[in-house]
């Protein structure tokens, strides 16, 4: 088991390196230029323009650039923004909302996605289970700018609920309305995968056996049932976390939250090569690490599975 | 050189020059804009001004591109805080006039290229360092020298020495620095610490119009170290000095207000902002302090402002464009702004020279229906233009003779048509050219339309497929169509609006346009003593252009905004922005 860990760990070195090149390339082959950009739409002084693009090694070729990147991230100093600031201060400073709302929309889709999903499933073709077909099918089909701006406008601005924005402050009671947006589509995926699960596994032969031998309903639900037909929903939930954080953008953008996605948005529009890859580098990390813990998950609920 | 181009620019000062209350009265005539006439402007002038306030007023922002160096900021959402940091020489009122803010006066020799400057006595910064001659000249120097990369370098070229400290820039843009180079303006002369002199590279009679702007804002003396990127010596041993990194992360200013404490600048959510006590100031705040709240998308900024958490907005998203007014009321801002629409037929095309042009220009201009094309197309966000400026310039006229040419007659324009045609029979089609990377094809369908509709001629569009493309085929006088120009002022005067476009030898002059009778009006305007007074003339060589039509113009594009229940004494500057020490609350 620990040979195993630090297998996966080691695994990540390359993906590492491969992940901050790809993304390097592709910041870098954005169109237009960040210097010119700078300037607005005035003319640019090729003296200024020149000094700062020596500043930032955008006057090298790209894969001088990409190693003089590196060797910044192996001594911790992972550059600076075209504003002056260290990327490590602009990372600090968005993870710990993100992973805050990430986590926060977890809970969300886990909890309710599992809890209706189990009802619907064991009360598969009833009203419940109907219910609450049509209502993943709508959380599904309406884009989550949608959700967002009604949600704002009904619990935010009619009825003053929650807040709008969440701005600086950054709070349970703030995040609650984002998390929930965020976690709306993949919790409808919960409840349909949880539903079809649990349906699938209660009327198998083992489910009707410790149902044959007595044992209570509630015995029958919780030890057989469950611990079974969540193996799926766990898969999903752990490789959701990484899409959960990466695809905050327009979640983050709409209630104003201050994170890697708004944060991400920022650099990618001002071709901040360093920003862009230290952000999405340590997504693709998240992203590691949240499969991993999937996969121990796994031999845990299901002890015929071995991890070599 | 032109610094100057043609869209709207990014670039823009975050001053506070206010509107006049009457040329908003006059302004609105453009759709559902007209019903705004009483809005917060002349609500706020009933509420009285001087009215004195302790509420916290959140505005809208957005991260400053870099940290709050004033000679660093070229873009607006830096601006408009530095603005309220810093104190310049001059500052604009809410009438569109140029006040004296840390200058107590600055004048002019006879031919206009000397400039004394007598600072106020008894200023300091917020951190107690005195505001003298020293912390202007010391600023300006660092901002001018191309080997300090600053932003707004260039707008310091007027003064005499620019050219020279970075002849070697010029020479080759990769230039190092070396030990005994010029790194100061020689224009710049101490004479004691409260008096200057600025010496220009050329008579340069409005220049104390444009030192409203945030380049021109001083800089204290515990905000230089030695450069140590560059550590090189003058011809007199003098290192070289910058703006300490730092500074710019907490920059400590001259103006009405200051930082609220170290850090009150959080990245990407907003920036707190206390009255500043040292500040004694014409511009004495009128509120407890400011907020700006840093917000991307705009449909969160009107979400924001409708739940409250808002105060004022200089922007509403397209999506509300006709539902803000219902949703605010009396708060909704549309009034017209400060970016001038037009578009330009070089008189070297055929038929458009002499007589004949003029008649076809005059024709064409009264067969462009603007107003409904504002209220169709735009949504009552443009106001038709009825000059070649922006209602928001001190002097503004609504009434210039001979601008009865900017309204829609299609009689007048077929005789018009007729008159021309008996001189020279009119061929081919018409044809507007236009950048196809922005959306400027709806209105010139449109315009082209209307003309079609009136004239009976042919038209057609032609796309370009950017900007720059555009712009080349422009400057190379190689454009073989009329095309879309747009401009926006870099200091509030009627003067930037004409002699960069129409001057003869202008530097923008794309249509080559040439008038002495124009230009010597120019002239004249520039050495009168105030706004007022130099816009009579600059209106009396309007009277020329609306004959001539070296372009025509179109509209203007409005300021559309809104202000929350809480806050009155809106008033919205030049630059669109709200003058924000105005801005009163009761907490």
């Amino acid at each position: 088991m620990g040979w195993y860990i630090g297998r996966r760990l080691l695994q990540m070195i390359p993906v590492f390196l491969g992940a901050t090149l790809l993304v390097y390339a592709m910041v870098f082959l954005l169109p237009g230029d960040p210097i010119v950009a700078m300037f607005g739409e005035r003319q640019v002084n090729a003296a200024v323009a020149n000094q700062l693009r020596a500043q930032y090694h955008l006057d090298k070729p790209f894969i001088i650039q990409y190693l003089l990147y590196l060797k910044g991230v192996v001594t911790g100093n992972f550059g600076m923004s075209y504003s002056g600031r260290p990327v490590s201060q602009i990372v600090a400073q968005a993870y710990p909302v993100t992973v805050k709302l990430a986590v926060m929309a977890l809970c969300i889709e886990a909890i309710f996605g599992v809890v209706l999903g189990v009802i619907a499933g064991l009360r598969r073709g009833g009203w419940f289970d109907s219910t609450a077909l049509v209502l993943s099918m709508l959380l599904i089909a309406v884009p989550t700018f949608v959700m967002g701006f009604v949600l704002q406008t009904l619990l935010g601005i009619k009825l003053q609920w929650l807040p709008v924005t969440v701005g600086g402050e950054v709070s349970v009671k703030s995040l609650l309305m984002p998390a929930f947006v965020l976690a709306g589509v993949s919790m409808a995926y919960v409840l349909r995968l949880t539903r079809n699960s649990v349906a699938e596994v209660s009327t198998a032969d083992y489910v009707r056996t410790a149902t044959a031998k007595g044992l209570s309903r509630h015995t029958v639900v919780t030890k057989h049932i469950l611990r079974n037909s969540l193996i799926p929903v766990v898969t999903f939930l752990g490789a959701d976390l990484g899409n959960l954080m990466g695809g905050a953008i327009v979640t983050e953008g709409i209630f104003n939250v201050p994170g890697v996605g708004n944060a991400l948005y920022q650099a990618i529009l001002k071709s901040e090569g360093s920003t862009v890859v230290s952000l999405v580098t340590i997504l693709v990390l998240v992203f590691i690490i949240a499969n991993l813990v999937v996969d121990l998950l796994y031999a845990a609920l299901d002890p015929r599975i071995r991890l070599v | 050189m032109t610094r100057r181009t043609h869209t709207i620019r990014r670039a823009r000062r975050s001053a506070a020059i206010g509107l006049v209350a009457a040329a908003a009265m006059a302004l609105t005539a453009c759709g559902s804009g007209a019903k705004t006439t009483s809005s917060s402007t002349a609500a706020a002038g009933a509420s009285g001004s001087g009215g004195f306030t302790n509420g916290i007023v959140t505005l809208r922002g957005g991260e400053p591109q870099n940290p709050l160096i004033p000679t660093n900021t070229n873009e607006v959402f830096g601006a408009r805080i530095e603005t309220n940091l810093f104190a310049g020489l001059v500052y604009y009122d809410a009438d569109g006039e140029t006040q004296m803010d840390a200058a107590e006066s600055i004048t002019p020799n006879a031919d206009y290229t000397v400039f004394t400057v007598k600072l106020r006595s008894g200023m300091t910064f917020d951190n107690g360092d005195p505001v003298d001659a020293d912390s202007f000249i010391n600023a300006w120097n660092f901002g001018a020298y191309e080997g300090n990369a600053q932003l707004c370098a260039d707008f310091f070229q007027p003064i005499q020495g620019y050219k020279e400290e970075n002849a070697p820039f010029e020479a080759d843009s990769n230039y190092k620095p070396k030990d005994g180079d010029v790194v100061t303006l020689s224009g710049l002369k101490k004479v004691d610490d409260l008096d200057f002199t600025i010496t220009m590279a050329q008579a340069t009679p409005d220049w104390p119009v444009h030192l409203g702007y945030n380049a021109y804002d001083p800089l204290p003396k515990s905000a230089f170290v030695k450069n140590t990127t560059t550590p090189i010596t003058d011809a007199a041993g003098n290192p070289l000095m910058t703006v300490d990194p730092a500074y710019g992360e907490n920059p400590v200013g001259n103006g009405p207000y200051k930082l609220k404490g170290q850090g009150a600048w959080q990245h990407n959510v907003k920036i707190d902002l206390v009255p500043s006590k040292t500040y004694d100031g014409p511009r004495k705040p009128h509120n407890g302090g400011l907020t700006y709240e840093f917000i991307t998308e705009l449909e969160t900024v009107y979400s924001d402002l409708l739940a409250g958490n808002l105060d004022v907005t200089d922007e509403i998203p397209e999506s509300a464009f006709t539902t803000f007014e219902s949703d605010l009321g009396s708060r909704a801002v549309n009034l017209a702004g400060t970016n001038f629409q037009s578009f330009t037929i070089p008189s070297r095309l055929p038929h458009f020279s002499g007589q004949e042009g003029q008649l076809r220009r005059q024709a064409l201009s009264y067969a462009i229906d603007r107003a409904t094309i504002c209220k169709t197309i735009f949504n009552g966000t443009r106001t038709p233009a009825k000059d070649f400026s922006s209602p928001l310039m001190a002097g503004y006229s609504a009434n210039i003779p001979g601008n009865e040419v900017l309204s829609y007659n299609p009689t007048k324009a077929k005789q018009l048509w007729a008159q021309a045609d008996a001189i020279s029979k009119w061929s081919g089609t018409f044809e507007i050219a236009y950048n196809g990377d922005s959306s400027h094809g709806q209105w010139v369908e449109a315009v082209l339309n209307s003309i079609n509709q009136v004239l009976g001629i042919k038209t057609a569009p032609k796309v370009y497929p950017t900007f720059q493309a555009m712009r080349t085929d422009v400057t190379d006088r190689k454009i073989q169509t009329a095309f879309r120009t747009g401009w926006q002022a870099d200091y509030p005067s009627i003067y930037d609006y004409l002699a960069p476009l129409y001057g003869t030898g202008g530097g923008s002059n794309d249509g080559d346009y040439s008038n002495t009778d124009f230009d010597n009006l120019l002239t004249e305007g520039l050495k009168q003593k105030t706004a007022d007074e130099s816009a009579v003339y600059y209106n009396q060589a309007q009277e020329i252009l609306m004959k001539e039509l070296p372009a025509i113009p179109l509209w203007v594009q409005n300021i559309v905004g809104g202000s929350s229940t809480k806050v009155s004494n809106v008033k919205w500057g030049w630059d669109t922005v709200p003058i924000a020490y105005l801005i009163e609350k009761p907490e």
